[in-house]
């Protein structure tokens, strides 16, 4: 059995490596590179080999990079809250309600415009938006308002709008996925012994569907962190997020070591977030099904 | 009817979804030149100009190159990566699949700066080729998750009963396991088409001075009197999105209904 096991662990291997390989030289090489550019120093036009901490240093102290930190941070908050509390209704209808046969047609529907073109969708957004936007005609028509209304676009509150409307799908599968794993008996044997349906709800279903939760909070709040297209269209480019700031740093000032600087720190942040998040979820994850 | 809040709540959030998308077709037959009601009339005018545009032409080609690229090369490694992970067990295999998979979680900013770093240090012209590379990296995980599934429903005891007949290892494949799984392989590349078609971030980065659709698209944004054209093409480019995935769809349901499993619907 031994033997055998071996060789199937050699074959898995083999079948394993092309792709393997490709993630390596493709992701894990630039993400090593990323993180050894972070300790070099920056000679003009070039990358000059010598380990320093100072780009580190220069991020830490940079008020700048705090400011569009906790925006980017803040942002990704409220779009994570919008998305996860307007998509679980819609995930208890699809696992709930939805007859069997017609669940696939459901969730087609859903994820189509996830699968459209996110840069259209974002611009969307500032077509409807903008000061002679689809919303300042349209009232301005209907004799609604004289002036344009200024306050819609380029500032925070539209880029969160964009951003959860543009990751509203993301969350709904974790959870539809979390709810259909639920044994319904156990709702029968709450409503049985006495609870009210909204009781039920509270103290079964709800914590059943929490590694759901979690896995839907993960899904939305890590990608808009990254976010670059909304800020650059949606905010004018003057509200940058972090995305941008990094973008910046690499190309327009040409500053590799401290752009890599920038973005390892971003990721830790963000990976020391979602530890802490889990960490304080844990006996959510503890569930058995 | 069961639901009847919910479902009526269901609804307004499909509305809430595809609402901007349905602008597009609204104003790309809009004679008006700017994007604002009152509407000015019908006109074709606008896919017209489109058609006649060179720059256009150009993007689009690049887009395809790329996009079948990445779908076929995406697929192929995907296909790899589904077996090992259904069919074998091994140290690392967790690992290895969390590398593979990891794309799908990175903000695609990360994997675009980063390859753009190595790329520039050893000296690789950036061309239509550097963004076929990012494109197979990010759609390799949607290639996975689909083939997974389409594995996963297969019964071991198929591919035996070849090799007990007097196949070999590679041939039983061949004979037994690849036409089980077509349907997930169509499934696979035309998902991969969509996201690589769509995708903008990566293509903006890696392209150089080659333009695709999206990037198209974006540079086109800053001139107001060129938002027509861009509705009419992001009203083809949504509908062969949606057609594309119709296509998927159809194919990945065949594929369950052929191996016999139930449907539990989706994609992810």
């Amino acid at each position: 059995m031994a033997v055998a096991n071996g060789k199937e662990a050699a074959q898995g291997l083999r079948i394993v490596a092309p792709p393997l390989v490709y993630a390596v030289l493709m992701l894990g090489v630039p993400l090593l590179t990323i993180l050894a550019y972070s300790f070099f120093k920056d000679g003009y036009l070039t990358v000059v080999r010598e380990f320093t901490l100072e780009n580190y240093r220069a991020v830490w102290a940079d008020p700048i990079f705090r400011t569009i930190m906790i925006r980017s941070l803040s942002v990704a908050a409220m779009v994570t809250l919008a998305t996860v509390l307007l998509a679980f209704p819609v995930a208890y209808f699809l696992s709930f309600v939805v007859p069997p046969d017609r669940k696939a047609l459901w969730i087609f529907l859903i994820t189509i415009p996830f699968w459209t073109s996110y840069l259209i969708r974002v611009f969307l957004w500032k077509v409807i938006l903008g000061f002679n936007g689809v919303i300042n005609s349209g009232l301005k028509s209907l004799g609604v308002i004289d002036q344009p209304l200024s306050f819609l676009l380029y500032n925070t509150g539209s880029i969160v709008m964009t951003l959860a409307h543009a990751y509203a799908p993301f969350a709904i599968l974790p959870i539809y996925v979390a709810l259909e794993k639920i044994d319904r008996s156990l709702l029968e044997a709450g409503r049985d012994l006495g609870e009210s349906r909204a009781m039920t709800f509270w103290r079964v279903t709800l914590p059943l569907a929490m590694p759901g939760v979690l896995a839907a909070v993960l899904i939305v709040f890590i990608p808009v962190i990254g976010d670059y297209v909304t800020p650059a269209l949606i905010g004018g480019g003057k509200i940058p997020m972090v995305a941008n700031m990094i973008q910046s740093q690499m190309l327009d000032q040409d500053n590799r070591p401290l752009g890599s600087a920038l973005a390892v720190t971003a990721m830790l942040i963000v990976a020391v977030l979602a530890a802490l998040f889990l960490a304080l979820n844990r006996r959510f994850l503890r569930v058995r099904q | 009817m069961r639901g009847g809040g919910l479902r009526a709540y269901a609804v307004l959030y499909l509305v809430f979804l595809y609402a901007p998308i349905l602008l597009l077709p609204i104003f790309a037959f809009n004679a008006g030149t700017i994007i604002a009601f009152p509407l000015k009339g019908f006109t074709t005018d606008w896919f017209v100009q489109m058609w006649g545009n060179a720059a256009l032409r150009k993007a689009l080609a690049n887009s395809l190159i790329i996009a079948f690229s990445s779908a076929v090369l995406a697929t192929c490694l995907g296909i790899f990566a589904a077996r090992a992970s259904t069919r074998f067990s091994f140290a690392g295999k967790g690992a290895a699949l969390g590398l593979i998979m990891l794309p799908l979680v990175m903000p695609e900013i990360i994997v675009s700066m980063s390859l753009l770093v190595v790329l520039l240090a050893i000296g690789v012209k950036l061309s239509v080729f550097t963004v076929i590379l990012g494109h197979t990296l990010i759609c390799m995980p949607y290639a996975v998750a689909i083939m997974t599934t389409a594995f996963s429903s297969l019964d071991k005891s198929l591919e035996e009963a070849a090799q007990d007949l007097g196949e070999t290892k590679l041939s039983a494949f061949r004979l037994v396991i690849l036409p089980l799984v077509m349907p997930g392989i169509i499934s696979a590349m035309l998902m991969c088409f969509t996201v690589s078609l769509d995708e903008f971030i990566i293509a903006f980065f890696l392209a150089g001075n080659e333009p695709t659709l999206p990037t198209y698209i974006f540079s086109q944004l800053r001139f107001p009197k060129s938002i027509p054209v861009i509705m009419a093409l992001g009203t083809i480019l949504v509908l062969a999105s949606i057609v594309l995935l119709g296509i998927a769809e159809y194919f990945r349901r065949r594929g369950v209904a052929r191996t016999g499993a139930k449907d539990t619907g989706g994609f992810l």
